[in-house]
């Protein structure tokens, strides 16, 4: 699905990943653990294409295609989906309009047709419904004045529709509390099946309680460190990442 | 967080898209002879068969314009008009009476309204809404005509109405806009050709929307269209305008004057969607839009709205006004104005109270981007007859890339104490946060852009008409290419 290979990556002269190496089978979900600024956020924008980064070595493959040629909306159309650590405002848009408007594209890339107004509101009300969203919100432009919990399941919500084969977990769970974080969750282990995969980008080993992986890597100064299994987590929470020669807060980009 | 140069360039690429109604039609047209002068004011009133009132009319105001000098308040720069260069007046060859039916328009004529997408075959149009439709100089057509009679609406040409009606236009002409109020204005009521004219009478409800399509064809030519709409007591109107112009290299002129007079009770709604060619990437050609717009709330419980999207035009210079004449009478102004590339706009409006208990409602979008400059400015002025006034002003300004400019110029001029006067003001521009997100979920930068700007203007696409809403939609889409950061 997703290999990553030696990867040297910049944002302003700033060197923040430094040789990382990542595979990801089909199928499987892997967590990325590390101390603030390791360089995790950096990971996903990379994977999604987010302007800004400069790539000085290195290559990142996905599905056989050479991921660091496709533009970032090519990427969203080849199933990479970044669900947000901070997800975005967009005064003016309703969550039903950039819902539809956002399927579409993706459906179209994919040589599918793009859904009428009343068959993207069945399926859209369907898949909110699950998530426990409010078709209110719905209504609402997308994620102004939305509480932390709205905005997390908001982004579930749009990897529901958008049914992608690489989901990027930005720290989902922050700001989630017990609830919001089951729901989320759920919402997350409904979609897992064989032909898609996942990197969950997270502080804390709670969220992996619930979103069960495959693999634990830890991330710090650049690359992979250290990889284990669940148990890797486990170990982190209660020794912290001392038990492994860094400190938190080593470097400082985020 | 980090600034990305790219967001820039993306949005460049997403907002280059040429203009789509750029196309000129080969038709042969009568011109009158080229510059300004009493004869070509002859020629045109002579042409159009105009009793004399009408004629002296004009050569009154064309003697007190030439007194006038060209105003240079507004925010905007361009080489001195030299206004000999212009044809006044420029219409398509035709027999010498206007047709009697749509079968007798040229087809050529009916052709480009087709390509303009505005159907003129009765059977074709737009379900509910009538259109009048100028070329140049002259209405060629005007649909539903029969359907409004029988209401008792009067839907024709000014041209018309002036021969039709002279009771009813010499009543109301220039009774809003006086015709010496400012040097766009008098030139227009010297030597105006064509434009509409509304009349509803007292109760009556006017069945569909009414709309006028402005098309600018010949080379060198000026359009001055003159509109008269009137809603006698209770009635209703809704009224749209629309405008293109083919991609020439010189700056052709616009300068219009429309009047608005709503007696009691009586309500108007007019909305404009501007899209005259704004001249190219580099600020070559374009449409010179100096127009007055103006609307008197004579009677009490009136009200009248002003909805503008305006994305054409090499410059814009437009202040559609109310003045609230009436006791609990009501002023709108909703704008989107939308400049790329070298376009200037400098718009806004004019809320006058009067009466007791008036109350206006200012919303206006401005949007730049390249290298534009759009300026907000309005007066908001309560007199001290005016008792418990009530005005709201929103004002926002979204800017896209580094070297467009906002600009903001509000004047509060309040007489009356107990008059109650709000101004909010906001300066934004469009995030590389908010780019990223949209693009990572599958639209490309151009739709990425046009999204978010549909979205930031919805407070006032959601008073245009539901016909026009969708069309004004992807305009502030297709306009934006090139120029959003």
């Amino acid at each position: 699905m997703l290999s990553v290979r030696n990867l040297h990556a910049e944002i302003e002269g700033k060197k923040i990943l430094k040789g990382l190496n990542l595979d990801l089978g089909f199928g499987e979900v892997h967590a990325i653990m590390g101390p603030n600024g390791s360089g995790k956020s950096t990971l996903s924008y990379l994977l999604a294409g987010r302007p800004g980064y400069e790539v000085t070595q290195g290559e990142i493959y996905y599905k056989g295609k050479n991921l660091l040629e496709l533009s970032v909306e090519d990427r969203s159309g080849e199933g990479v989906f970044l669900a947000f650590q901070y997800p975005v405002e967009i005064p003016g848009v309703s969550g039903m309009s950039f819902l539809r408007n956002s399927l579409n594209s993706v459906r179209k890339y994919r040589g599918q047709e793009e859904l009428s107004a009343a068959e993207f509101l069945k399926l859209a009300r369907g898949k909110a419904s699950e998530l426990g969203i409010d078709q209110v919100m719905l209504n609402r432009p997308v994620n102004v004045g939305f509480s932390g919990g709205e905005k997390k399941r908001n982004e579930v919500l749009q990897m529901a529709l958008l049914e992608p084969s690489l989901a990027l977990l930005d720290e989902t769970d922050s700001g989630l509390d017990i609830d919001a974080l089951k729901i989320v969750s759920d919402g997350f282990n409904a979609l897992r099946s064989p032909d898609r995969s996942a990197l969950v980008i997270t502080h804390y080993q709670r969220l992996l309680n619930h979103i069960v992986p495959d693999k634990v890597h830890v991330l710090a100064q650049g690359r992979i460190i250290e990889t284990g299994g669940k148990d890797l987590a486990m170990e982190l929470e209660e020794k912290g990442y001392g038990m492994l020669g860094i400190q938190d807060g080593e470097l400082e980009v985020s | 967080m980090v600034e990305f140069a790219q967001t820039e360039d993306v949005v460049q690429e997403a907002t280059r898209k040429d203009y789509e109604f750029g196309f000129v039609t080969e038709i042969e047209s009568e011109f009158a002879p080229p510059g300004l002068n009493e004869e070509v004011i002859r020629f045109i009133s002579g042409k159009k068969n105009e009793p004399k009132w009408m004629l002296d009319w004009r050569l009154e105001c064309f003697s007190e314009w030439k007194q006038m000098e060209d105003p240079n308040w507004a925010f905007v720069q361009f080489p001195p008009i030299n206004y000999q260069d212009y044809y006044y007046y420029a219409a398509p060859k035709k027999d010498e009476d206007a047709p009697k039916s749509l079968d007798e328009v040229d087809p050529k004529l009916l052709e480009t309204y087709e390509k303009l997408g505005i159907p003129l075959h009765e059977r074709a149009a737009l379900a509910g809404v009538a259109v009048d439709a100028v070329f140049d100089s002259v209405s060629v057509a005007t649909t539903f005509r029969e359907k409004l009679h029988d209401v008792g609406v009067i839907f024709c040409s000014i041209s018309e109405a002036i021969q039709e009606h002279p009771g009813l236009v010499q009543k109301y002409l220039g009774s809003v806009v006086p015709r010496s109020d400012n040097f766009f204005a008098s030139l227009n009521s010297a030597v105006f050709s064509d434009g509409t004219f509304v009349y509803i009478p007292k109760g009556v409800r006017c069945p569909m929307e009414l709309s006028t399509y402005f098309r600018i064809n010949a080379a060198k030519t000026g359009q001055f269209e003159r509109t008269l709409i009137i809603a006698d007591e209770g009635s209703y109107v809704s009224y749209l305008e629309g405008c293109t112009a083919p991609m020439r290299d010189e700056n052709q002129l616009h300068a219009a004057v429309v009047e608005l007079v709503a007696h009691d009770d009586a309500e108007i709604k007019y909305s404009t969607v501007q899209n005259w060619y704004p001249g190219d990437e580099n600020g070559k050609g374009g449409i010179y839009n100096f127009v007055t717009k103006r609307g008197a709330c004579r009677g009490k419980n009136s009200k009248i709205s002003w909805t503008q999207v305006e994305t054409g035009s090499a410059i814009t210079w437009k202040y559609p006004s109310c003045i609230l004449e009436g006791d609990n009478s009501v002023g709108e102004f909703y704008s989107v104005a939308l400049t790329n590339n070298y376009q200037q706009a400098d718009t806004g409006t004019k809320m006058i109270h009067i009466g007791r208990n008036t109350s206006s409602t200012i919303i206006s979008k401005g949007i730049s981007a390249g290298h534009a400059q759009n300026t907000y400015r309005g007066l908001v002025k309560v007199l001290g007859s005016a008792e418990g006034a009530r005005n709201y002003t929103q004002c926002d300004s979204l800017l896209i890339g580094e070297r467009c400019g906002a600009h903001t110029v509000p004047y509060i001029e309040t007489s009356n104490q107990t008059a109650r006067v709000e101004h909010e003001a906001t300066t934004s521009k469009i995030s590389d946060d908010q780019l990223f997100y949209v693009m990572q979920r599958g639209l490309s930068a151009e739709d990425a852009v046009g999204l978010i700007v549909n979205g930031y203007c919805k407070e006032v696409l959601k008073e245009l008409p539901m016909e026009f809403a969708v069309e004004a939609q992807k305009l502030l889409s297709v306009s934006l290419e090139g120029s959003v950061g």
